[in-house]
């Protein structure tokens, strides 16, 4: 998964997102609306949490058992007409679909957003094979006209209004109508018009899925609009890159999954649109259909007894729209594909702790418990931040914060000591600036006050009160 | 078989600790317990046919529940305006009784290209199975149906669902399915919530979807 180039650590990304009065309107007021609907939605079925828990354990046993129900699929699938193939990691997965697409004769396809290819950087790899990679969804199209990057699993331009939105159509796209105003109905019909003839003409689709059923050899795609049907319905050939947490083992389960996810993404009972196929169908679609299955970090996660649920997630983005670190960051100082509360966790254990972005996601959440309160399968979230914080605290303590934990216990092992530090600190005061915070304190304790402010210590501490007021000192 | 997947199999076998046979991870499959509702309403206390209606509309598909001897003429009015119809193999003919003589008609024999699927009015289908809970209709792409392409480029699909075709809810609906066709599963026109989290219809499906429930 690509760490977007000198991506800085969390906090130094999410200063300047939270200076951004426009981004932080835009988020608010998308992030509000979704979230009234989806309570609406989710209420209407009043054994959501039985749903929940059955999805949390079919993955569970999934996960426990995912050899064997990949090798199903693949049995499935293949029976089915389909072609199967098994990346190990991003550029192994790359190197697997430029070439198909060079063996189908092409040199354009048409996708459908999905989270797998975004997480593999695939559309780089293609265009530097000289292969043009055309991104069908609206907010993927706004994000590629922008030369943006996506900020939301779900809706990629959720940092963007209609207004910016309308005034990007009509400087960016070439075939924009004339007078095409910020009306969103307009704007799609925009996105409509620009992409017809791409699609008509296509020959090669790429997509991920949302689900792969093992007993089948189903693949289904769920999506709204309509591109998606477009990409895996009229090139002849499609190939499609599902990460290897995706199965489930039976048909059966899809009476569970389609009723969590259309109302934890887009808070609708049912999306306009899934598409299911199996292999291939004579007459009816692609007839060169590619499955490439990936792993690319997913099987370290899979080692990892508590991080593992991360490998329940469905890519609902329900934790996004309820998580208030991510309404006031914004999706892209979590320096991933993957934002949010799903991102701090799934990122890291994905791509490893190597990089400042990575290092510093565990700790990119007040860990206030909302994205394990929505999540359709029960990820808790926060225990495994709680985890990977600790672990990274063993890794890598602090010089400084070890000295202050040190300097600590020999101040408060005496009250003598501790009286004369609160007086110390009392003094302390003079530094703080309006509204009595401090804001910026000498290293090493500025790595503290580099994100947030410090409060300043009262005149008196409560000892040195009590002994003034009630006498004794005792 | 590639190296990548013995890999990748070795990884998880490692990350899992040892796997159960394939019958052993099946009985366990089959004892998870699965305490969530099949059905959401109960068809016998509630009409889940209106149900259908109520909730196909609500996501601005038009919906007209009328009695099957009725059908013809309202497939002819809904389509007064739609330049040409493409009819699929398999439609009853029945159906198109009430069209005028001089309604353009085309069939997709030989199949038509999409640029040729471009250029079609409209389509008029049957469907395999309606959701009533999510207003859901479903196509399997058989008899009546067409293939996946004929009900996507086309911008107006009319669809006929007979009564009996309404499932209650989704477990219902896919028990009914075979899951080795394709399918497609249809709820309103195009939409997207891509521009602040904001249904609009109407982008690269058919962006008229009329709904004709025949009792």
């Amino acid at each position: 998964m690509p760490t977007y180039l000198g991506m800085p650590a969390f906090p130094q990304a999410a200063k300047s997102a939270v200076g951004n009065a426009q981004l932080r309107r835009n988020l608010t007021h998308a992030t509000t609306v979704i979230r009234t609907k989806r309570a609406k939605a989710v209420a209407e079925l009043d054994d959501w949490e039985q749903l929940r828990q059955t999805a949390k354990a079919i993955k569970d046993h999934t996960l426990a058992n995912l050899g064997t129900y990949l090798v199903r699929l693949e049995e499935n699938v293949t029976r089915a007409g389909g072609h199967v193939h098994w990346a190990r990691d991003a550029a192994e997965a790359n190197d697997i679909v430029t070439n198909l697409v060079r063996q189908a004769g092409a040199d354009r396809a048409v996708k459908v957003k999905s989270m797998a290819t975004q997480e593999t950087g695939l559309n780089e790899a293609l265009e530097a094979a000289g292969i043009t990679a055309i991104e069908t969804d609206l907010a993927e199209l706004i994000v590629q006209l922008g030369h943006d990057r996506p900020s939301h699993i779900l809706v990629p331009a959720i940092h963007r209004n209609r207004a910016e939105i309308g005034q990007l159509f009509r400087v960016a796209m070439a075939d924009a109508p004339a007078g095409l105003t910020d009306d969103p109905p307009q704007l799609a019909a925009a996105a409509r018009q620009h992409l017809r003839n791409e699609f008509l003409a296509a020959t090669v689709g790429i997509s991920g899925a949302n689900f792969a059923v093992a007993d089948t050899g189903s693949l289904l795609v769920v999506e709204s609009e309509g591109n998606g049907r477009m990409c895996v319905t009229l090139p002849n050939t499609l190939i499609s890159v599902v990460g290897v947490e995706k199965v489930l083992p039976s048909w059966r389960d899809l009476e569970v999954f389609l009723a969590l996810l259309p109302r934890s993404s887009t808070a609708e009972r049912m999306n306009p649109y899934t598409t299911i196929w199996s292999g291939v169908t004579p007459g009816d679609g692609p007839q060169d259909f590619h499955l490439v299955l990936l792993d690319n970090g997913r099987t370290d996660t899979l080692a990892d007894a508590t991080g593992r649920q991360a490998l329940r997630c469905i890519r609902c983005s329900a934790c996004l729209n309820v998580c208030p670190v991510y309404e006031r960051a914004g999706g892209h100082a979590y320096g991933s594909p993957y934002p949010g509360p799903i991102g701090a966790i799934l990122s890291p254990q994905l791509r490893g702790v190597g990089s400042a972005i990575d290092a510093s996601l565990p700790f990119a959440s007040s860990l206030c418990g909302a994205c394990y309160e929505v999540c359709p399968v029960a990820i808790n979230i926060p225990e495994v931040l709680v985890e990977q914080r600790s672990r990274s605290v063993e890794n890598h303590r602090h010089f400084s914060e070890r000295a202050v934990f040190a300097a600590s216990g020999y101040v408060l092992r005496s009250p003598r000591r501790l009286a004369l530090a609160q007086r110390a600190a009392s003094l302390g005061r003079h530094v703080a600036g309006r509204g009595g915070r401090i804001r910026r304190l000498p290293p090493p304790l500025s790595a503290w006050t580099d994100t947030r402010d410090a409060p300043a210590p009262p005149p008196e501490s409560f000892r040195a009160w009590w002994a003034r007021t009630r006498g004794t000192g005792k | 078989m590639s190296a990548a997947r013995e890999e990748i199999l070795a990884r998880i076998r490692a990350a899992t600790g040892v796997q159960a046979a394939p019958a052993e991870a099946d009985a366990a499959y089959a004892a998870l317990p699965r305490p969530y509702r099949r059905a959401h309403h109960d068809p016998s206390a509630t009409d889940v046919v209106a149900l259908f209606a109520e909730r196909a509309a609500d996501y601005r598909a038009v919906v007209t529940r009328l009695r099957a001897d009725e059908v013809p003429a309202a497939i002819a009015a809904a389509v007064a305006t739609v330049p040409s119809l493409l009819l699929p193999d398999g439609l009853p003919p029945e159906w198109l009784a009430g069209l005028p003589a001089d309604a353009q008609l085309v069939r997709d024999d030989p199949p038509l290209s999409p640029a040729g699927l471009d250029r079609v009015g409209g389509v008029i289908t049957g469907c395999a199975v309606a959701i009533a809970e999510t207003g859901t209709v479903v196509l399997d792409h058989g008899a009546g149906q067409g293939r996946r392409a004929l009900t996507l480029v086309p911008d107006f699909h009319l669809v006929v669902v007979r009564a009996d075709q309404v499932a209650a809810d989704i477990a219902d609906a896919l028990a009914r399915l075979d899951p080795g066709r394709p399918h497609t599963l249809i709820s309103g026109p195009s939409a997207t919530s891509d521009i602040e989290l904001i249904r609009v219809e109407g982008v690269h499906g058919p962006r008229n979807l009329h709904i004709l429930i025949a009792d």
